[in-house]
């Protein structure tokens, strides 16, 4: 045997353990999946209406005017090594009638076997996120670049850097706990789709290709994506959590299934607060993810602009964005619509990625099915 | 984190609204915290802007102007509002759309063409609609030009605004500094003199812009962030930047492709091209005074694996000169290495092979030689190509044209099936199959004519003897005689060409410089918050000092709380407290961890 065809055969047996750590990552996201769906059931047994006791007729009331009445909250600022005691700083909301309303629990809605189960979900979350990253890295190394060449390959990065931005704000101490039950069945979606459809056997990269923008291009969109879509989600449970709190306030009365699901969300001004910061911190990454891809597009087909599909796509997605940025700028936009412009957004940059490669064809068709 | 533009589910819930309704004292503390414009909230209406008319042609003249001034003036007011730049921004991503589904004839003419040709009415419909030429179509275009306007509207007074606010002091402290978002207070020994003295250098140390304000309590009063703004502005301008980048590389580029054969050269004129297309403003005056030489072209494939025979390499080995007589200068273009000369980029698009050819006429003459550019047909480089003899004497002494059509293949894979296709790339088994024509060739009508593709309406085909279609494989070496002794073709040997394409393009380092001031711009106005601080130091009867801070974000930010404690901590260290159990609610926070009432809007980050 030649070297060449030694270095050839690990390269598939590389691929090949890339597989199976795929494989492996997606049966512990499962049990990840059980774990939170046990959380979410036994979490439901309390029955802890704070939003409603917030909002009953007597607190409503009030309301109006405690934005400055409520008790004050003291902000302890940790980590000193002086001498001084840290100065106690009392914060005051002015975020109007329903800004103070408590978040919710959380899925295992103060349960401690519920709880159990949510932790096990993380732990199991992070073993799956363990393989998954093996996989990824063990495919990159077998095909020897980076490893988001086609469709495949891009899909199961691109859900990997999701729990990773996951995993990385609950060890930022973030509390995100409540997204883990979406994300983990996403991902499962997402991989189901990698493996079946979408899956390409390992390959090198067509000369187009080769261009040190492929990383910065490619990777850029990724975690761009991977963040959006946290933002998507928490826009998404906003327009719940929003219907739901505005019923109460009117006197209405929300299903069991509502009232015991969204009570354990956070605010609906938490998740706002969230979807807006994600997308906000995001956009500027964005466009220069599009920037990027225009350099490498004025360097491999000799034009940076185009309207190539994928360009319009991105372009699209861009305009949305900024659409949403702007909408939460103006007075009537704020809220609900800006919300459903942030899924709008979302649905513009998932179409980009799986719409654009499916139905049109154009000079990225390289990501081939 | 970025800062935050208030939740606000209900319009009078931003923190203007909120503050404003609580005090006008507030509002005035965030006065010209931004120069975003306050909406109006309805309650401009169009309507009779002339006024009373007067009677008589001249009250009349009067009506009419005031009317059409004020027309115009809602007209303005309207489009440069923030509500109708969100909707032409919306308007502006739904329009984009049409584009990316119907073939556009600026990216895709072949599908264009094939659209006309399979569904006539459908082709008419969106021919009438400009929907073949969206993005440079009156609908598309009316929109982005009036986000521009609106745009430019925007900017001049917002960054009038914002010089102003440059220039203005941080407005004075508010009556109540405990009704800031942010607030804390302690006692000291120190004077309150001492510490104003101490809270102003401590702000100008951390980059605040410091007033004193000497209102009936004095205060100190400081603000900072002013970047964010900055940065807005910049954005904003940058965008306009961009846009005319783009939309002078649009009317001034020009691109061409030109196919050079190993050997070969191109000088950068209008007829050296094969193909060309210019934008609407460009003159060939603009062509850039260059020349290039291709002498060699080298590629490698994939071996093995399931893309066996995909291009792995492709490189030109060319000698340019930039100017005619200029030093020769020798470099490799590439795929995503374009050669670049001024405003010009000379990229590789594609190769193939050019089979070296020789006609030696029935009298002997060599009427024709020279290396004939064969157009691929797969990814194995199964060429097809024709070669044109306009200039030959057939075997009646006759002056005659010739023309032979066929295939080439570098590796030769048919052999058993009859038919011609390639194996490989490489040329391992190079092999041409040409059947033979004469008559006329149609090159002399004077109507420009593909050189890749034989009109035979005006030409006979060669038979063989028993009347079939005379025709012949051949190996570089071999010739074929064509009968009655009309001549003979020889495969003398192999070329390689390339295609390049060669784009002028303008405004390209202008669109990027826009595009990084754009991300630039962002970044400040989205990462930095614009806020306020304030200290005020009054002496109590008991002798001790009272301080007062405060911080006021233009929106709802939980590091601002803990910029305030920052810095009044620095400022304790020069005014020690002298009873620590001066601070507020200090109970519930110390004792618990996580207070009991959570901190409302910001929890999930302060958690
Ligand atoms: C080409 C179209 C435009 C795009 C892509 C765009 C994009 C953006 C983005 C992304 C932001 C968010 C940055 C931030 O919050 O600081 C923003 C803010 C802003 N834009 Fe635009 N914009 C456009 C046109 C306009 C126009 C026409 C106006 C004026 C009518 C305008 C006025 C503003 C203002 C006032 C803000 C600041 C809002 C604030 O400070 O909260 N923009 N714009």
């Amino acid at each position: 045997m030649d070297p060449m065809n030694i270095a050839a055969a690990t390269d598939e047996s590389l691929a090949e353990i890339s597989n199976y750590l795929v494989y492996s990552a997606m049966a512990v996201y499962v049990l990840a999946f059980c774990a939170h769906i046990a959380e979410w059931v036994l979490g439901g047994r309390s029955k802890v209406a704070r939003t409603a006791a917030a909002l009953t007729p007597g607190a409503k009331q009030e309301r109006p005017s405690d934005a400055s009445a409520a008790p004050p909250v003291a902000v302890r600022q940790g980590g000193s090594t002086g001498v001084l005691e840290r100065p106690h700083v009392v914060t005051r909301s002015s975020a109007g009638r329903r800004g103070d309303l408590p978040d919710g629990p959380g899925a295992a809605g103060g349960d401690e076997k519920g709880d159990l189960y949510g932790r096990m979900a993380i732990s199991l979350t992070v073993l799956a996120f363990a393989l998954h990253a093996g996989g990824v890295l063990t495919r990159a190394l077998s095909v020897g670049r980076a490893p988001w060449a086609n469709m495949y390959e891009f899909s199961t990065t691109f859900s990997m850097v999701i729990v990773g931005a996951y995993l990385g704000f609950l060890l930022a101490k973030k509390d995100i706990r409540w997204i883990g039950l979406p994300l983990v069945t996403t991902v499962l979606l997402d991989l189901g789709l990698a493996t079946t459809w979408l899956y390409t056997e390992s390959d090198q990269l067509v000369p187009a290709l080769h261009s040190y923008w492929l990383w910065i291009h490619v990777s850029l969109a990724i975690v761009c994506g991977a963040l959006f879509y946290l933002g998507f989600v928490a826009s998404a449970l906003y327009l719940f959590r929003d219907r739901y709190e505005t019923k109460l306030l009117g006197g209405g009365e929300p299903g069991a299934f509502a009232t015991s699901v969204l009570e354990r969300l956070p605010s609906s001004s938490s998740l706002d607060k969230f979807a807006y910061r994600v997308n906000a911190a995001v956009f500027p990454f964005w466009t220069f993810t599009i920037v990027a891809g225009a350099i490498w597009a004025g360097d491999a087909w000799g034009r940076y602009w185009g309207w190539d599909p994928k360009e319009v796509w991105s372009f699209i997605t861009w305009v949305a964005y900024a659409c949403y940025l702007h909408a939460r700028a103006t007075a009537g936009w704020k809220g609900r619509k800006a919300a459903y412009l942030a899924l709008f957004a979302f649905a513009c940059f998932l179409f980009n990625y799986y719409g654009v490669n499916v139905f049109f064809s154009g000079k990225h068709s390289y990501a081939g099915l | 984190m970025t800062d935050d533009t208030t939740t606000g589910q209900k319009p009078a819930s931003g923190p203007e609204g909120a503050l404003a309704t609580d005090e006008p004292e507030l509002g005035a503390a965030m006065a010209q915290l931004s120069t975003a414009p306050v909406e109006d909230r309805g309650q401009a209406v169009q309507g009779s802007f002339g006024g009373v008319r007067a009677p008589g042609v001249k009250g009349g003249a009067a009506w009419t102007g005031r009317e059409v001034l004020g027309w115009a003036r809602w007209f303005w007011r309207q489009l440069t509002s923030m509500r109708v730049a969100l909707i032409l921004l919306f308007l502006l991503s739904l329009a984009a759309i049409p584009g990316s589904v119907i073939p556009q004839s600026g990216v895709d003419p072949t599908a264009v063409q094939d659209l006309r040709a399979q569904n006539p009415t459908l082709g008419e419909v969106y021919d009438a609609l400009q929907l073949f030429d969206v993005y440079s179509s009156v609908w598309f275009s009316a929109i982005y030009i009036l986000l521009f306007v609106s745009l430019i509207g925007c900017i001049v007074p917002r960054t009038w605004q914002f010089t102003g606010q440059l220039r203005a002091r941080p407005p004075r402290a508010p009556r109540r500094l405990d009704r800031m978002p942010a607030f804390t207070t302690w006692r000291t020994d120190a004077s309150p003199e001492d510490v104003r003295d101490a809270a102003r250098k401590l702000m100008r140390g951390k980059r605040y812009r410091v007033a004193t304000d000497d209102g009936a309590v004095p205060a100190v009063a400081s603000e900072k962030g002013y970047l964010r703004e900055a940065g807005n502005l910049l954005f904003h301008i940058a965008l306009i930047v961009l846009l005319v980048a783009f939309a002078a590389g649009q009317l001034f580029r020009a691109e061409g492709g030109t196919l050079v054969t190993v050997g070969g050269s191109f000088s950068n004129t209008l007829s050296q091209y094969d193909d060309f297309s210019p934008g609407s403003l460009f003159t060939p005056d603009d062509l850039e005074d260059f020349s290039f030489r291709l002498k060699d072209f080298e590629s490698s494939y994939e071996e093995s694996g399931p893309n066996r025979g995909s291009v792995r390499t492709a490189r030109a080995e060319v000698a340019y000169r930039t100017a005619p007589g200029g030093v020769e200068q020798q470099t490799t273009i590439e795929v995503n290495e374009p050669l670049e000369i001024g405003n010009t980029k000379v990229y590789l698009l594609a190769n193939g092979y050019a089979p070296v050819v020789s006609f030696t006429d029935a009298s002997g003459n060599v009427a024709y030689r020279g290396p004939v550019p064969f157009l691929p047909q797969d990814t194995n480089l199964t060429s097809s190509g024709v070669v044109k003899v306009p200039d030959a004497l057939n075997e009646k002494g006759e002056r005659e044209q010739f023309g032979f059509q066929g295939f080439f293949v570098p590796t030769f894979g048919g052999a058993d099936s009859g038919s011609m296709f390639s194996r490989w790339p490489e040329p391992r088994y190079p092999v041409m199959f040409l059947t033979g024509y004469h008559g006329d060739l149609g090159v002399d009508a004077g109507i420009a004519q593909n050189v890749y593709q034989l009109d035979t309406d005006n030409m006979k085909q060669f038979k063989d003897e028993d009347g079939s279609p005379f025709a012949k494989k051949l190996l570089p070496g071999e010739s074929m005689e064509l009968p009655d002794g009309n001549g003979t073709l020889k495969f003398e040997g192999v070329k390689r060409w390339a295609n390049f394409q060669v784009a002028h393009q303008v405004g390209s380092g202008w669109a990027l410089a826009g595009a990084l001031a754009a991300i630039a711009g962002l970044a400040g106005s989205l990462f930095i918050q614009r806020r306020r601080m304030w200290v005020r130091a009054v002496a109590g009867p008991d002798g001790t000092t009272t301080v007062e801070m405060a911080g006021l974000g233009r929106s709802e930010s939980p590091r601002l709380p803990e910029e305030l404690g920052e810095l009044a901590y620095a400022l304790q260290s020069k005014a020690p407290p002298s009873a620590p159990a001066d601070a507020p609610t200090e109970s519930g926070a110390e004792a618990g961890g996580a207070p009991e009432t959570p901190s409302r809007g910001d929890r999930p980050w302060t958690r």
